[in-house]
């Protein structure tokens, strides 16, 4: 190669050195590890009011369900100041499908949950609700409902028939209007795309304060625990 | 100036409490209780901890079941392992580390400073006990 040649990709490898360095500058110092940026970006437009719920309560208690993102933790930690419990029920469902015990799973959901009633101020369900059937839905919103105090938020997402035959997902909360969706192994897959009516029938107890439909056809509910009117769906 | 690090090696195995004045990593298997409330505690990749630790940070690569309590930061390294609840205004967990429990950072108002006096005081049948540390068996 010849010494004009080595210069000019010399030039340019420290020109994209460079511009990376600039973008990883705009980024928000979330003090942990940066992940590898895997899987699409997409707006939220319900965590931002899940977020601004918890924001009115002085140290809130936040139940995830999903499997542990560091930079979550973080994200929560510092904008809400709250307490974090990760409970990874996604790993329990997988375990007892790989066991060939699903038939059991709802009976453990009863049990799973060792914090007390009223204990909770928001839950992160994720897309777990997807991966569930009807007896082991049932169970887990029954012990949500549960574990959550009065006007405390859930926040789910649901997919559509799109969705289904898809593996795990991670949530990775970027900013309050977006999440990273990045794909993992797992031997469960969807197994339904549930429609809006059975949700709200499923989650006796909670309202549907905010719902959207997002452009990947992913829908965004907001639950608040007890207070009148009708849902808004 | 480098710093004092002391090390507990792969085959030791203390079951007790373990107080000190220095950083500390440990290779080998703790059972009990530690704190290094102005220091750093490192549990290496072969390191297996069963008990409460209360540090200035801690880092993790290998096991640790039982509560954290940090008073900067925990760090849980890709295949550190944590069974616990922790308590710590920073917590960092890289992809690949395995933690299950609760994290708190919940900003609480300042403790006053604890003075930590070093005291040598090693427990029978643990001679490879480091200075700077006390282990009190139980």
């Amino acid at each position: 190669m010849a010494g004009g040649d080595k210069l000019r990709n010399l030039g340019g490898f420290l020109s994209r050195l460079g511009a990376a360095r600039q973008e990883e500058g705009k980024r928000p110092d979330t003090g942990s590890r940066r992940e590898p940026e895997e899987g699409p970006l997409v707006a939220s437009k319900a965590l931002r009011k899940f977020l601004a719920y918890l924001g009115t309560r002085p140290t809130p208690i936040l139940l995830d369900l999903g499997p542990v993102v560091g930079s979550n933790v973080t994200f929560f930690g510092e904008q809400l100041n709250c307490k974090v419990y990760i409970e990874d029920v996604f790993a329990d469902l997988d375990r007892h499908a790989r066991d060939r015990k699903l038939d059991e799973f709802p009976a453990f959901l009863s049990k799973r949950f060792t914090l007390g009633d009223g204990a909770v101020d928001g839950v992160l369900l994720w897309d777990l609700y997807d991966y569930l059937d009807r007896l082991s839905a049932q169970a887990l919103a029954t012990a949500l409902v549960r574990l959550m105090r009065q006007d405390a938020a859930l926040l789910g997402f649901f997919g559509s028939a799109s969705h289904i035959g898809r593996g795990f997902t991670k949530f990775i909360v970027v900013d309050e209007s977006h999440v990273r969706h990045r794909p993992y192994a797992s031997v469960t897959v969807r197994q339904h795309a549930p429609q809006n009516r059975d949700i709200i029938k499923m989650f006796e107890g909670l309202r549907v304060s905010d719902s959207f439909l997002l452009q990947n056809n992913l829908r965004e509910i907001l639950f608040r625990k007890g207070g009148g009117g009708r849902p808004i769906i | 100036m480098d710093k004092d690090v002391v090390n507990i090696g792969k085959s030791v195995v203390i079951k007790g409490e373990l107080n000190g004045s220095e950083d500390l990593t440990v290779e080998g298997n703790v059972e009990g209780k530690i704190e290094l409330r102005e220091h750093v505690l490192t549990i290496g990749p072969h390191g297996k901890i069963k008990a409460e630790v209360f540090a200035k940070v801690v880092i993790v690569l290998g096991e640790i079941v039982g509560n954290i309590n940090a008073a900067e930061k925990v760090d849980i390294r890709d295949n550190g392992s944590v069974d616990g609840d922790i308590v710590s205004p920073r917590v960092a967990i890289a992809e690949g580390a395995h933690f299950r429990g609760s994290v708190d950072m919940q900003k609480k108002p300042a403790a006053p400073a604890q003075t930590v006096k070093p005291e040598v005081k090693p427990a029978p049948a643990l001679a490879q006990a480091p200075s700077g540390q006390r282990l009190a068996g139980v």
